[in-house]
């Protein structure tokens, strides 16, 4: 401005680029003429991702099987209420080769895992195979913390305890046999959970970790003994323990069982009738819950579920009708502009 | 009155309650009397707030006061007391922080005010003790000691001067401390006292301590040889003040009156009283908006936790413990509540009251730093006294400015004169220097000449009536202010502006020290014919006059000006030994006073002057004979010594005084206006808000100054209602009053076209301006009318008028009527923001007043500088203040405030939504640490770059299109509709969050190995498209990119990426549960979980997107901001174009 206020004064503010609030800036502007062409492509995108989704989600293949047996035709109604040891099969057959590998999962509908309380009853610490907490269970476990003699429950809490305990095995029909189907129970959990957060405490053999510890009250062996064949797949690094360890985020889930992995299945399940035999222990009926069995193969993205592919379809169509809308109000109001 | 005439049948003691007796070196007094040493406080400061003991809990008591604060104690003790979702710590940590932080801060600030008060209290003093100097601290002094400060030094108490080293009983003080003056003051030691203060034996009465720094009433009685005592008056320029620097005196003595916390300063310490901004009433609006939500969501959920069980019962897998088996069912129920409560709680944010104390905080540099508000002459540029208002500068609908000083530049010139009638005018203009004329001789005749005999005592009066004095030369080289041509102060003593000029600086080492700018011109006025003032001399005042010979004036009384009388006089004693009184004053107060013969040749000139714009004063004299000098010498004596009422008596004195006098002329003396005053008024009524000009200053001189700044224009029609026009017709001035408001209203506010509030305001165009102009004394009829209902509708009528006229000038006004005025339209229907701007101490009532206040570093000292919320140095400055930093300021913090409850109403809800789905069990959708960073790390920073750094509209622009402002205007950002618009689309976002991965959990199995997602996985996609949306959101209102926003904005959504990896990828000790481990490595190994974020965050910005482009341009910014824009984009095809900044920098050093 003027030449002589070059000599600086102590009190003259800096003339900085940010104290000036002159900082050099992007001044972007959201245009018609940006915003149509931006919404044109990516709404010829998301039509484009949202197809792709729809179609890897109907060429996965579903099997679904009720087995509650709240019907009294069901071949399970027997099992429904009976206390001994039950067990029940189903058959169904399989029109088309089911594309392996083929998951094999186990649902649950109207069974909250995710409430608060139910949730925090375990002890991380004790899964995590740190004998202290064997002794001394956290009080989060109430009231699946110690039993009635006071000795303490390891795995302590009603997570734990509640344990998914149904067993299951898969028969293919060939010519009037019945042929197993290997199940493989590897890989259904968490690979972090499985090396990470759970661990059996290093204590050889496993059963002598557990001493002056008593079973879950509702599980029908103790955690030594989960998988007896496999060591690694005992105590808490069981995976259907882990499995069932991480709480589900609904009420209506499902659950990892086994992958059919093994022999002829590895291309899948060839087209056939197939028995389903289940050991029927878990009591769903006092909560008004089901239980079905369900076989899926997966997709690139996962499980079937057209709500992604449809909804990118449906967003892409509503960018490139907005787009549309736009360029008609745009155009008018240019017009009104030039004016 | 019966009290004083008790006072005065009983002597001085029973006034104990009102006065204090001070022993002067604690000697009895009269030396006979036994002596009983008063209680007064000792010289301690505390200054400071806490102790070490008291800290903690005065600290928090004080912290927790805040309702704010209380609230999230109270969150925080229901989770430590009750079983609550989320443990203590989600609330704890960040309330502690925000406690902490603050603790720490007024810690530190109090361990500064401790050290400044160990500083100030064990600082060494001499004390005078029976004739020996005593070193001691300055906390021992007790009143009634006899101090010696040096030059230099600071006063450690209020001290009555007693001796100064200096011959002519006088010492100069600077108050910078005090007040921010830093020109020096004169002080005067106490008539005639012993030269050894160790045999004075004296009491003092004095008025017990008050704050106010320019008043000081007190009697000295000087007791010698046990006679009647000698008594002397006291009064502030007796008085020198702690905290008060001597200068220029080698040293003094002085007798201590007040110590401690009861000296004037420390009585002033008292903090002005807190304004709060519409804003902040906004936002509490909106928290109790929060509050029900926040209530009602915990209700609902209990009341459906309850109605769910009741179908539901306790399932075999989740068995009660005993504990809860056995508790009462009402009160689970209400443990229920509070934990749905501390669930939801986040939705009402700690961190948006730190975020918004740090953007205040933060944003109140930018006002400081500006170098546009740098002014080269008095070498400073703004100031921000708080904080707290930053926005509200952008919301001001009434501006209420003083005149003198800030619409003009209280620099005087001295134009014309007229002598008997006859006008005299200066130079045509040719060769002036420094605005005078030197080559012609002494006087133009204009038309005729006025007898040379009234000519020349014109001239003395105007030499000889003044309290100007000559600046020594010693002084001027300390000041250090050579270079500048003009520098103003006030002058403590009396409270007046002191002006101290350089005459020719070059050729004469002269300057003058008045106590107005107007005397000044006066003196040099007279000089340019021929009568130059020499300065005074122990009492003698000495005049060169045309023949260069000096004249000798003994000065005998000065009858100072104050704003009642409105005029001042002296007295004096020719050498020839004829008593004079000459006077000078305002001409309404002038002309009763003098012989009526004379007024009306004079009045025209006067008249005709003020229109111009000058200030006019009229000049009287009257010789006074010996008996009528003895009488008025012996009352004004009286008067002086006064303790009670001494202002009353003295004025009565004055007024007796100064009657029956000879009118000999008038002087017309220029107001300049202030630089770029009319621009600066046009812009400001641009923008829509009305300026109202309160002075204390006549119609016509105001008037004309409205029109110099085209507050009125040539087409206004002016409304007056002034005692001129109450007075026409003939009838009382009640009736008068009535009909004209009446009359005023029909023609302002019934005939006018409806005008429409808000953003459309358009009076301009509505064809016909008005002005109204009041002065103080219809104002306080119309304000104080005899009966109440009348009162109540001559205000509303006032305030009607005054709110359809473009311009309001209030004139004669006394500064608590100006206040009166600012609080009559403050609480006015709709509750105006108003904004009070002026520059003097008569100003800072209504400063206090007012919304926001603004004080003008002008050159009548710094009272009002002192008592404003910002400060600035000239009048053009008030544009950019307004226009452009209220207005950025304001639509940032309103951003920053709807933004903030939106983020975390679409925080929560989800949240919330989740509670239907897993049994009201309060079973927390995001992980612990997910909710405490939330607010603290991952969205906190971008929002306060933005409340920092956002341009929507370039500064130049909004200083360009006035009008802009408009939009804004009435709390437009945070009305109702708007707010309901940010509500909306926090639950459409949160609407959108939770159920787009409620459907996509419908099948649990995303990852193509076949293994399900859990609730942890549920809620860490839920969290992530939150923080990137509401991120985004953020991006796309941002128009003004710097460097900052795109690190903040991108670096915050790096750092959650970053966070959420590390959190997840360690076992942590210190937690019980690992409920993250890997959860968030996982879900990005998804593919479904990327689409659904993606799909999701443009779901989410859709409509935002589509409105921003739909929405018309309005205004002229719009259009604006198109032509900014190149090629309007056609060749690109990115979302956003750029355009560089076209910023230059005006000027480079």
């Amino acid at each position: 401005m003027v030449k002589e206020e070059q000599e600086e004064s102590p009190n003259r503010p800096d003339n900085t680029a940010f104290t000036q609030q002159r900082l050099p800036a992007w001044q972007p502007i959201l245009s018609a003429s940006i915003v149509i062409p931006m919404f044109v492509l990516i709404g010829a995108a998301f039509i484009g991702v949202g197809v792709a989704l729809f179609i890897a989600s109907r060429d996965i293949q579903l099997q679904e099987l009720d087995y509650t047996g709240d019907d009294s035709a069901h071949p399970c109604y027997k099992c429904r209420s009976s206390t001994e040891k039950c067990t029940c099969s189903m058959t169904f057959s399989i029109p088309n080769l089911f594309k392996g590998p083929v998951f094999f999962y186990y649902g649950l509908t109207n069974y909250f895992q995710n409430q608060r309380k139910y949730g925090a009853s375990k002890d991380d610490n004790q899964l995590y195979g740190d004998l202290d907490y064997f002794k001394d269970p956290s009080s989060s476990c109430d009231p699946y913390t110690l039993d009635s003699r006071n000795i303490p429950i390891v795995p302590c809490g009603a997570l734990a305890n509640s344990m998914f305990n149904d067993t299951f095995s898969l028969s293919h029909v060939v010519n009037g046999t019945q042929k197993i189907v290997p199940l493989n129970g590897k890989g259904i959990a968490w690979w972090t959970d499985y090396n990470v957060k759970f661990r059996n405490p290093s204590v050889t053999p496993l059963i002598n970790a557990f001493n002056g510890t008593k079973k879950p009250t509702n599980w029908p062996k103790p955690a030594y003994e989960l998988d007896t064949t496999d060591v690694y797949n005992n105590g808490f690094i069981n995976q259907d323990f882990l499995v069932w360890m991480r709480r589900a985020a609904l009420p209506d889930f499902r659950k990892l069982y086994r992958r059919i992995t093994h022999d002829d299945y590895v291309n899948g399940l060839p087209a056939g009738n197939y028995t389903l035999t289940i050991e029927y222990n878990y009591p769903v009926y006092s909560f008004n819950g089901r239980k079905k069995v369900v076989l899926s193969n997966v997709s690139w993205m996962g499980g079937k579920n057209d709500f992604l592919g449809i909804a990118y379809i449906v967003v892409g169509s509503m960018c490139v009708v907005m787009s549309i809308v736009m360029l008609i109000v745009y155009a008018k109001f240019k017009f009104a502009e030039d004016d | 009155m019966l009290r004083r005439r008790l006072n005065r049948l009983f002597g001085g003691d029973e006034g104990r309650v009102h006065s204090r007796t001070i022993y002067v070196g604690h000697k009895s007094c009269p030396p006979n009397e036994a002596y009983i040493p008063p209680k007064f406080c000792d010289n301690r400061i505390v200054s400071s707030k806490y102790t070490v003991w008291n800290f903690l809990p005065k600290n928090l008591f004080e912290q927790f006061r805040r309702i704010a604060n209380f609230y999230f104690l109270i969150i925080f003790l229901v989770q430590v007391i009750v079983d609550t979702p989320t443990s203590p710590v989600t609330s704890g940590l960040p309330l502690f922080f925000v406690i902490t932080v603050t603790a720490v801060k007024q810690g530190y600030e109090d361990w500064l005010r401790h050290k400044a008060d160990r500083e100030v209290n064990e600082y060494r003093v001499s004390v005078l003790e029976d004739g020996r100097r005593i070193r001691k601290m300055s906390a021992k002094i007790k009143v009634g000691d006899i101090v010696e400060v040096e030059e230099d030094e600071t006063f450690p108490c209020d001290l009555i001067l007693l001796q100064s080293s200096r011959d002519d009983g006088t010492c100069f003080v600077t108050t910078a401390s005090l007040d921010g003056e830093s020109n020096h003051k004169t002080h005067y030691t106490v008539a005639d006292l012993e030269s050894d203060l160790q045999y004075l034996s004296s009491t003092i009465e004095c008025e017990q301590p008050q704050p106010d720094l320019y008043k000081f009433v007190g009697r000295m009685h000087i007791y010698r040889n046990s006679q009647e005592p000698d008594v002397r008056s006291l009064g502030p320029e007796n008085l020198l003040l702690k905290g008060a620097n001597l200068k220029n005196t080698q040293k003094i003595c002085g007798v201590a009156v007040y110590t401690g916390m009861e000296t004037k300063m420390a009585l002033n310490y008292q903090g002005k009283s807190q304004k709060r901004s519409a804003v902040e009433k906004s936002i509490n609006a909106f928290l109790l908006v929060y509050l029900f939500i926040l209530v009602s969501k915990a209700l609902v959920c209990t009341t459906l936790k309850y109605v769910w069980q009741g179908k539901h019962d306790e399932p075999w897998y989740n068995e009660k413990t005993q504990k809860e088996k056995d508790t009462n069912q009402y009160l689970k129920m209400f443990t229920d509540f509070l934990s749905f409560m501390v669930l939801f709680n986040f939705i009402i944010p700690v961190s948006m009251y730190v975020t918004v104390e740090m953007q205040k905080f933060l944003g109140s540099f930018f006002i400081t730093w500006d170098k546009d508000f740098f002014d080269p002459e008095i070498q400073e540029g703004a100031l921000v006294n708080t904080s707290d208002l930053n926005e509200e500068l952008g919301q001001v609908e009434y501006i209420f400015t003083d005149k003198t000083g800030t619409l003009t530049q209280n620099n005087m010139e001295f134009i014309e004169c007229c002598i008997d009638g006859f006008q005299y005018k200066h130079g045509d203009g040719s060769s002036e220097l420094d605005g005078f004329c030197v080559t012609d001789g002494p006087v133009n005749k204009i038309q005729q000449k006025a007898g040379r005999e009234r000519e020349e005592l014109f001239l003395r009066a105007l030499c000889l009536c003044h309290t100007v004095q000559i600046k020594e030369s010693t002084m001027h080289r300390q000041d250090q202010i050579d270079q500048i041509d003009q520098i103003g102060q006030i002058d403590q003593v009396d409270g007046l502006g002191v002006d101290h000029e350089f005459l020719h600086p070059p050729q004469k080492e002269m300057g003058f020290i008045a106590s107005s700018p107007d005397e000044i011109a006066l003196v040099k006025g007279a000089m340019r014919y021929g009568f130059t003032f020499l300065g005074l001399e122990s009492k003698n005042m000495k005049i060169l006059n045309r023949n260069k010979d000096v004249e000798t004036y003994e000065l005998l009384h000065v009858l100072n000006f104050d704003p009642v009388r409105r005029r001042m006089s002296v007295m004096v004693r020719s050498k020839t030994g004829d008593i004079l009184l000459f006077c000078k004053g305002a001409d309404s107060s002038m002309f009763p006073q003098v012989r009526q013969e004379e007024v009306e040749r004079i009045r025209m000139h006067v008249e005709r002057n003020a229109t111009e714009g000058y200030r006019t004063l009229c000049v009287a004299y009257k010789h006074l004979n010996a008996q009528e000098y003895a009488r008025a010498d012996a009352d004004l004596r009286e008067a002086r010594l006064a303790l009670q009422d001494r202002e009353e008596k003295l004025m009565a004195v004055y007024n007796r005084v100064e009657t029956d006098m000879i009118l000999i002329g008038a002087t017309a003396v220029e107001d300049q206006l202030q630089d770029e005053a009319a621009q600066t008024m046009e812009a400001l009524q641009g923008a829509g808000m009305k300026v109202w000009v309160l002075t204390g200053d006549k119609m016509e001189t105001a008037k004309s100054t409205c029109y110099a700044c085209g507050l009125f224009k040539k087409n206004t029609e002016l409304l007056e209602l002034t005692l001129r026009t109450l007075e026409d017709g003939g009838r009382s001035r009640e009736e008068r009053l009535h009909d004209l408001l009446l009359e005023y209203h029909k023609k302002a506010v019934q005939d006018a076209p409806p005008v429409k509030l808000g953003i459309t305001r358009s009076w301009s165009v509505a064809g016909h301006d008005y002005g109204f102009i009041i002065d103080g004394a219809s104002l306080s009829m119309v304000l104080s009318s005899s009966s109440e209902p009348n009162s109540r509708r001559y205000k509303n009528l006032f305030l009607q008028i005054c709110q359809n006229c473009t311009a309001v000038l209030c004139c004669r006004m006394a500064p608590l009527q100006k206040a009166q005025i600012v609080k009559l339209v403050k609480n006015s229907k709709g509750n105006p923001i108003t904004l009070s701007v002026g520059d003097g101490a008569n100003d800072v009532s209504m400063i206090l007043e007012a919304h926001v206040g603004i004080g003008i570093k002008g050159k009548e000292g710094r009272q009002a500088v002192k008592n404003s919320d910002y400060a600035i140095p000239k009048l053009k400055h008030l544009k950019k203040l307004l226009l452009a930093h209220g207005h950025l300021y304001y639509v940032r913090i309103a951003h920053l405030v709807q933004y903030f409850f939106y983020k975390n109403l679409c925080f929560i809800l989800p949240q919330f939504l989740y509670q239907f789905f897993c049994g009201y069990s309060q079973q927390p959708l995001y992980d612990a640490a997910y909710l405490t960073m939330y607010n603290i790390c991952f969205t906190s920073m971008p929002i306060l770059a933005y409340s920092l750094l956002e341009q929507h509209i370039c500064i130049e622009v909004l200083l360009e299109h006035s009008t802009l402002y408009r939009n804004i205007a009435k709390n437009a950002m945070l009305r109702w509709k708007l707010f309901l618009y940010w509500t909306a689309l926090g639950i459409f976002h949160g609407l959108v969050f939770f159920f787009g991965v409620r459907f996509l959990f419908s099948n649990p199995a995303l990852q193509d190995n076949g293994q399900v997602f859990g609730n942890w996985s549920y809620g860490t996609i839920v969290f992530t498209v939150l923080v990137f949306t509401v991120t985004l959101k953020l991006a796309l209102d941002t128009r003004h990119w710097t460097w900052i926003n795109h690190f903040v904005i991108w670096g915050s959504l790096a750092f959650y990426v970053f966070f959420s990896f590390f959190w997840g990828g360690i076992i942590w000790p210190f937690l019980k549960h690992q409920r993250l481990y890997f959860v968030f490595a996982n879900m990005l190994s998804s593919v479904s979980a990327w689409l659904v974020i993606i799909l999701l965050i443009l779901l989410s910005l859709l409509p935002e997107i589509l409105l921003v482009v739909l929405r018309k341009p309005r205004g002229p910014h719009a259009r604006q901001m198109k032509h900014r824009l190149p090629s309007s984009g056609t060749s690109t095809i990115f979302m956003l174009s750029q355009t560089a900044s076209t910023h230059s920098f005006s000027w480079s050093d």
